[in-house]
């Protein structure tokens, strides 16, 4: 008998992914399961505005086509799904994907799991009152501080709620703030019965969730070793988990898919966006990722092993979104001959404008794209054979009609400043409001026993 | 030491980067084993810190994974306040894995 696996595809690694990825992965080859990524750092406060404006909104609406698309072959094979798109608004989540399944003729065949209580917005005043400070991880202040101006606010959630959601039945699991790793190691957690003690297979499940959360990342996307030779992109396979009881896995892509799966690109997306790589810290355990072991088993294929843990924390990370502001780029186009030098001086000429207007601004950006905007002093291309730049100024202000003075001078700017400047077709910049992220921590138990489970039948 | 010449680190490794909040995180990886020595001697948090000079205004950190050939670095108060608060182009820290791999390292004989 050959050993058992647990396959989990990645459908989709952000909100605006590539939208056919999830119906290649459930039809290309055998998967267990679809697990699907809509939410960063600061969506949840889009999303919370979107729910203010009108009731029916504030869940990832781009999640209902593609469930549309994927329904028919999952239910026939028996293919779940997990995904965090309920945002802040699961009901409506659960409603429209319950609503989709009875459109396609599959009354009777899905069951829509959510789980409440990641959103913690309306019990931060009696949360401080208890003496939750809540303080920024990176500042040090207090949430007090800046109370009157949160947007919203999310406990990030684990993988208990979305085993049991599974235990349950559900075929469709629509979580919140469910962390993005989580979508992937509850379902093998589930299918193999881990014991949430036991830290070395979550910690494994961890580094897959990490693995696969960023979709193509993983499988050619922005890879930087030899990406010129990185097959067929436009083809590209998402990347899939075939997992084993004891917590090992290989990470792998559908056979006849484009892109890459090696050492070097496995590597480039264990890399990405961590911290200390000894403390991975989730809400289930915190994963050593100086114990993962790769190797390469086979094309497009590596397995990774031995990777250790230790016992969760008791707090859990919350996300708060708060407004701070207002910001607006404007962006103007210097041709041939001397562009920089002549983009250089609109910027001396718009900064005196602005001094001159008296506008209380917090902070003014001077960027030349095309020459040095991304490498900044570490540009060696000299400016004189730049043929051609952008000039990108932007300013911060917590007054909104300094902010949108500011684009008017940058639009004046066509005519009363350096001569070849052209790509100003887009009109005077707009004025966007400053949603600031407020990274903090949480005891779990002031979120765990409000967790709320939901089964509901199409 | 006797070398065989200084050549950029992107000749001999290659990297990642993103953002969380006012922090660039870049992983950088040795192409071969033999090359992590390299980056372990010569690619120190202080060398990080002086490469990109005024663009990192807090403390660099360093973090090494010789499992993977790999050393992951922090760098604090780099990205304008990071996030939907940041004014810069790369705002989200992207491009900086390159700019890392513009540093030159001596191979050893």
């Amino acid at each position: 008998m050959s050993e058992r696996i647990v396959r989990v595809a990645c459908g989709q690694g952000f909100w605006g992914d590539r939208p056919e990825a999830p119906l290649e992965q459930v039809t290309r080859g055998p998967v267990d399961y679809v697990v699907m990524d809509y939410l960063a750092e600061v969506t949840m406060s889009i999303l919370q505005k979107a729910r203010s404006r009108d009731p029916a909104q504030g869940y990832a609406r781009d999640f209902i086509p593609v469930l549309r698309s994927i329904l028919p072959v999952c239910v026939e094979s028996g293919i779940r799904v997990l995904c965090n798109a309920g945002g802040v608004n699961l009901e409506a989540c659960r409603d429209a994907a319950l609503e989709t399944a009875r459109g396609l003729g599959l009354t009777g065949r899905v069951r829509v799991g959510t789980v409440h209580g990641d959103d913690i917005l309306a019990r931060l005043p009696s949360l401080i009152e208890a003496g939750h400070e809540m303080r920024n991880l990176d500042t040090g202040a207090p949430l007090a501080d800046i109370v009157d101006r949160i947007q919203s606010a999310n406990a990030y959630i684990g993988a208990a709620p979305l085993v049991a959601l599974l235990q349950q039945g559900a075929t469709v699991v629509v979580a919140g703030r469910s962390t993005d790793t989580a979508l992937t190691y509850a379902p093998v957690a589930f299918e193999f019965g881990w014991s949430p003690e036991d830290v070395d297979r979550y910690a494994a499940g961890v580094v897959a969730g990490h693995l696969i959360e960023c979709g193509a990342q993983v499988s050619g996307g922005n890879t930087m070793v030899d990406w010129e030779s990185v097959p067929d992109m436009a083809n590209v396979g998402h990347p899939i988990i075939e997992a084993r009881a004891d917590g090992s896995f290989v990470v792998t892509k559908h056979p006849g898919t484009g892109g890459r799966i090696s050492r070097q690109t496995v590597t480039e997306q264990l890399l990405y966006e961590i911290g200390d790589p000894r403390s991975y810290i989730t809400p289930d355990c915190v994963a050593d990722f100086t114990t993962i072991d790769l190797s390469e088993a086979g094309p497009d294929a590596v397995r990774i092993s031995g990777v250790r843990g230790r016992p969760r924390t008791d707090s859990l990370k919350v996300s708060i979104a708060y407004t701070d502001g207002w910001k607006s780029t404007g962006t103007l186009v210097y041709g041939w001959p001397n562009a920089v030098a002549k983009a250089g001086a609109a910027d001396g000429i718009l900064r005196e404008r602005l001094d001159r207007a008296g506008l209380e601004l917090d902070a003014i950006r001077t960027e030349f794209v095309g020459w040095n905007a991304t490498h900044a002093a570490l540009t060696d291309h000299a400016a004189e054979n730049v043929p051609e730049v952008t000039l990108r100024v932007s300013v911060r202000g917590h007054d909104r009609d300094a902010v949108a003075a500011f684009g008017m001078q940058v639009q004046a700017m066509v005519l009363s400043g350096p001569p070849g400047v052209t790509g100003f077709g887009g009109g005077r910049p707009k004025v966007q409001e400053v949603v600031a992220y407020w990274p903090a921590l949480i005891d779990r138990t002031q979120v765990e026993p409000f967790l709320r489970l939901e089964v509901a039948d199409a | 030491m006797s070398t065989l010449g200084r050549v950029p680190l992107i000749r001999i490794a290659y990297g990642r980067s993103g953002d969380k909040g006012d922090t660039v995180n870049i992983g950088i990886a040795a192409r071969r084993e033999e090359y992590f020595p390299i980056l372990e001697q010569q690619v120190t948090a202080e060398r990080v810190k002086s490469h990109f000079g005024a663009m990192v205004r807090g403390e660099v950190q360093r973090f090494e994974l010789p499992n993977l050939w790999a050393i992951n670095f922090l760098l604090h108060g780099a990205l304008d306040g990071g996030g939907t608060v940041s004014l810069m182009l790369d705002g989200l820290g992207k491009t900086w894995a390159y700019a890392l791999l513009r540093m030159e390292v001596e191979i050893p004989e």
